[in-house]
């Protein structure tokens, strides 16, 4: 039978990595050091965030870093709270103890360029990218207000605006998605990359490898960031994961790791700023593990009893990632009494978008049939 | 004994191809693994390899003979010990009547003649095409490939992806050329990963381009049905209509040949159960072309359900610089009095085979091709039932739940006073496809079928 051409001419060629083609050519020509590391390009990334690892924020932006992570807090707590007087429905995935990610993530990629996607844990993403919580709490309650018309509710938010693609319902399906929006950036040349969000759980689906590897192949400007929340629902990574490094799972496809503390916001910026770096390069995609954790359950159904309380509490005391930086502001000498007015502001605002969200009207009976199709057929 | 040399079947579909070359000539020694010629066939050029040593004695066909039919003699070789030069030609009952070298004959008429004569001619031109517009024979293959190539050519978001798609030329032909005008950018060959690559043409979609992602079969998709549904199919609504996906998924559906259960299957009920996709399974290169164009233009994500043995058929194709068709919208193939038969897709040519027969008997048949199977054109498929007060469905696919199924739901809930007989549906046996000949045949629908259901509904016989 007829055999295809060489696999290695044509489009391979067009799309040769030069992060590996850099690697070979420093094999030959330098036999020492980190070069003569025919896998240097799978750990020079983390190498680069470990010398210095934390962001140099100034105080005004660790102040935004603060104000966007306890309102990310106080509407993850109102929103639990609705959900128990039964204003919201369905799956709630609440985001508390995770906020760092979100924000670090956010604060480092570049507005009006970039994209964003990530899957049902969704709320702490859109605030994060400055979405009003008002419109969000509104999805939430299932109101014409909200962001969806109420017709995507928690898990299915989009903000095509702010460039944030969803909010997406099947675990592991923004995966290569989230490809599909890297591989519009390179196609429009238009410098952006696309974060990609999915969790420790997530990371088990077979889309995520067909997805390394074809980004890794075409070199598709985007990062892979795995929020390590420790339980895929109520499986915990050990328990469903043969490789519980994260940041490793991308060698196999030549995507360098990453290894970074996700409940610290300026470890969690430093190293997107390094990730994003590379990727801008052309140097194709980078697979970051972000540690963390979420205190609720996996949904509001969840009773976590896959855990123990003393677990919980002990992140709490010891990691929170808003008291971590409330203690840095503190020693830049920000007072606490500019803090505890923050903190009232924002807790203002929360009631105000749970006000909005209980008060207006649901959805005219007219917007069940309107957005199934664009067309008139 | 002498050995005849056969034209070999180097497809599942191949009935007939071109001997481009000969690689030896009479009286050279070959031995097992020697190429012994190229066979040219609408979708690729094969080597075909010698099995047998031995001596070549005569060569029966010429260089450059087109339409030269699966198992025609075209070579004999001498075994050892036999005088290769004595070798005698087969009985000329073998001998392929219509084969003649192309110098000789007008090649491109002469196939397509052949090619047309299998398919029944619609009675009733289509009214989207202006009276009067010059029409050429296309394949339908060469239609989608066009179709194509003129939307990439008028829009820069448009791109092609699947296996196979570039560098090979398509699996079945479909994207030949592409790869050469458009260059790799434009035209993207993936790894063997569905439900990834589905994933990233959504995803691309979503970003702002128009991607046209083609599966080698519509079997495969199984394995990314997630995004057609899940990701494409539902975001529009779930963003309150914010973000859209014009995403075209297309490859062929249904049985081919002789492929078996896990390669012969008729999607086109799945995907018309699902609010948001577009569905079309287009029969003719028409069609085939003009929906083309007007799916990757479209502003929803379509599902465009081709079939294999579609592929190589010829059909009147109109010449128009923009040859765009409504999404939507049924074309009745035959106007009759007597029975509507309801058909897409591959069923559309058996049904016109049947209509053809039919009326000799004196029934004269209305077909209606469905063209569009979300959303369905109730309208046009009312209207007929209206006039013929018969009606039955034509489907090669499995009866339950079928495209056939809805069809009789809506005559019955919107037809009911019009309708003189039950509707049948004339559907694949409830089995999965065989691959014996036999059970095959047994198990696809036919003209025959339809015959006998529409007589039926006709109380005739």
């Amino acid at each position: 039978m007829a055999k295809p051409a060489s696999a290695n001419s044509g489009s391979g060629k067009r799309r040769a990595s030069p992060r590996k083609s850099t690697a070979k050519t420093e094999s030959s020509a330098n036999s020492q050091g980190a070069a003569q590391d025919e896998n240097f390009a799978l750990h020079s990334l983390q190498e680069e965030f470990e010398k210095n690892k934390r962001y140099k924020a100034s105080e005004e932006e660790l102040l935004t870093f603060y104000e966007q992570m306890l309102l990310i807090r106080r509407f993850e707590e109102r929103a639990g709270q609705l959900y128990g007087l039964g204003y919201i429905g369905g799956f709630c995935h609440l985001y508390i103890g995770q906020e760092a990610v979100a924000v670090g993530v956010q604060s480092a990629l570049e507005e009006g360029k970039d994209s964003v996607i990530t899957g049902y844990r969704d709320h702490g993403h859109m605030l994060a990218y400055g979405i009003d919580p008002k419109i969000i709490m509104a999805e939430l309650t299932g109101r014409q207000a909200g962001i969806s018309h109420g017709k995507g509710g928690s898990m299915h938010m989009f903000s095509t605006e702010k460039a944030f693609y969803g909010g997406h319902g099947i675990v592991g399906a923004q995966v290569p998605l989230g490809a599909g929006l890297a591989l519009s950036h390179q196609y429009k040349d238009d410098g952006g990359i696309c974060a990609t969000y999915f969790g420790d759980g997530a990371a088990n689906q077979g889309q995520v490898y067909e997805t390394f590897n074809m980004a890794s192949l075409w070199n598709l400007p985007m990062i892979f960031i795995v929020e390590n929340n420790q339980y895929a629902m109520g499986t915990s990574v050990k328990r469903s994961s043969a490789e519980t490094e994260f940041y490793r799972r991308g060698t196999a496809f030549r995507i360098p790791g990453m290894k970074v503390n996700g409940m610290d916001v300026l470890e969690v910026h430093q190293a997107v700023h390094v990730a994003a770096d590379h990727v801008r390069k052309g140097m194709g995609p980078v697979l970051m593990e972000l540690e963390t954790y979420r205190y609720r359950g996996h949904s509001m159904s969840d009773p976590a009893k896959y855990r123990s309380r003393e677990e919980v509490q002990n992140v709490r005391e010891h990691s929170d990632p808003i008291e971590h930086i409330k203690k840095d502001l503190m020693e830049m000498g920000v007072s606490e009494d500019k803090l505890k007015q923050l903190d009232k502001d924002i807790r203002a605002k929360v009631a105000d978008a749970a006000d909005f969200a209980e008060n207006s009207p649901e959805p005219e009976a007219s917007e069940l049939y309107t957005d199934v199709l664009v067309g008139n057929y | 004994m002498a050995i005849e040399l056969k034209m070999p079947a180097l497809s599942p579909t191949m009935e007939e191809g071109t001997l481009a070359k000969w690689l030896v000539k009479e009286g050279d020694e070959i031995s097992s693994g020697d190429i012994l010629a190229e066979i040219e066939t609408d979708k690729a050029t094969m080597e075909f390899e010698a099995v047998d040593e031995g001596t070549v004695g005569k060569l029966l066909v010429d260089e450059g003979t087109e339409n030269v039919k699966v198992g025609t003699v075209i070579a004999m070789l001498a075994e050892e010990g036999e005088d290769a030069s004595s070798l005698e030609a087969p009985s000329a009952s073998s001998e392929p009547t219509e084969s003649k070298p192309a110098d000789e004959e007008k090649p491109a008429a002469s196939s397509a003649e052949i090619m047309t004569q299998e398919q029944p001619k619609p009675k009733k031109a289509d009214p989207e095409i202006p009276e009067g517009t010059n029409m050429v024979k296309a394949t339908v293959r060469e239609a989608l490939r066009d179709a194509m190539a003129e939307e990439m050519r008028l829009d820069e978001r448009v791109f092609v992806m699947g296996e196979e798609v570039a560098e090979y030329q398509g699996a079945y032909k479909v994207t030949q050329g592409l790869l050469d005008e458009f260059g790799p950018k434009r035209v993207i060959d993936t790894p063997i990963t569905e439900y990834g690559f589905a994933g990233i043409g959504t995803g691309a979609a979503m970003g702002g381009l128009r991607p046209v992602v083609e599966f080698m079969t519509f079997n495969f998709a199984m394995q990314a049905i997630d995004h057609i549904i899940n990701s494409a199919a539902k975001t529009n609504y779930m963003s309150g209509g914010q973000m859209r996906c014009p995403v075209v998924f297309r490859g062929p559906n249904g049985a081919a040949s002789r492929v078996a259960a896990q390669h012969s299957q008729n999607y086109a009920p799945w995907y018309s159960a699902v609010p948001g996709l577009i569905v079309i399974a287009p029969y003719d290169a028409s069609d085939a072309k003009g929906l083309l164009k007007a799916a990757i233009r479209c502003e929803d994500p379509v599902v465009f359900l081709e079939n294999e043995l579609l592929y190589g058929k010829s059909f009147e194709l109109a010449q128009l610089d923009d040859h765009v068709l409504p999404i939507g919208k049924a074309r009745i193939m035959r106007e009759g009095s007597d029975v509507t038969i309801v058909s897409y897709s591959i069923g559309v040519g058996l049904a016109l085979e049947a209509a053809e027969k039919l009326a000799e008997e004196g029934i004269d048949a209305e077909i209606i091709d469905l063209r569009t199977i979300r959303p369905l054109d109730r309208e046009t498929v009312l209207e007929s039932l209206a006039k013929t007060n018969r009606l039955i469905v034509a489907e090669e696919g499995f009866p339950q739940c079928s495209v056939a199924a809805e069809i009789q739901a809506i005559c019955m809930e919107d037809g009911f006073d019009n309708l003189d007989a039950p509707v049948l549906r004339v559907c694949n046996e409830d089995v999965p496809l065989p691959y014996a000949a036999n059970l095959e045949k047994m198990a696809l629908i036919d003209s025959d079928r339809i015959i006998a259901a529409a007589k039926k509904v006709c109380y005739v016989d």
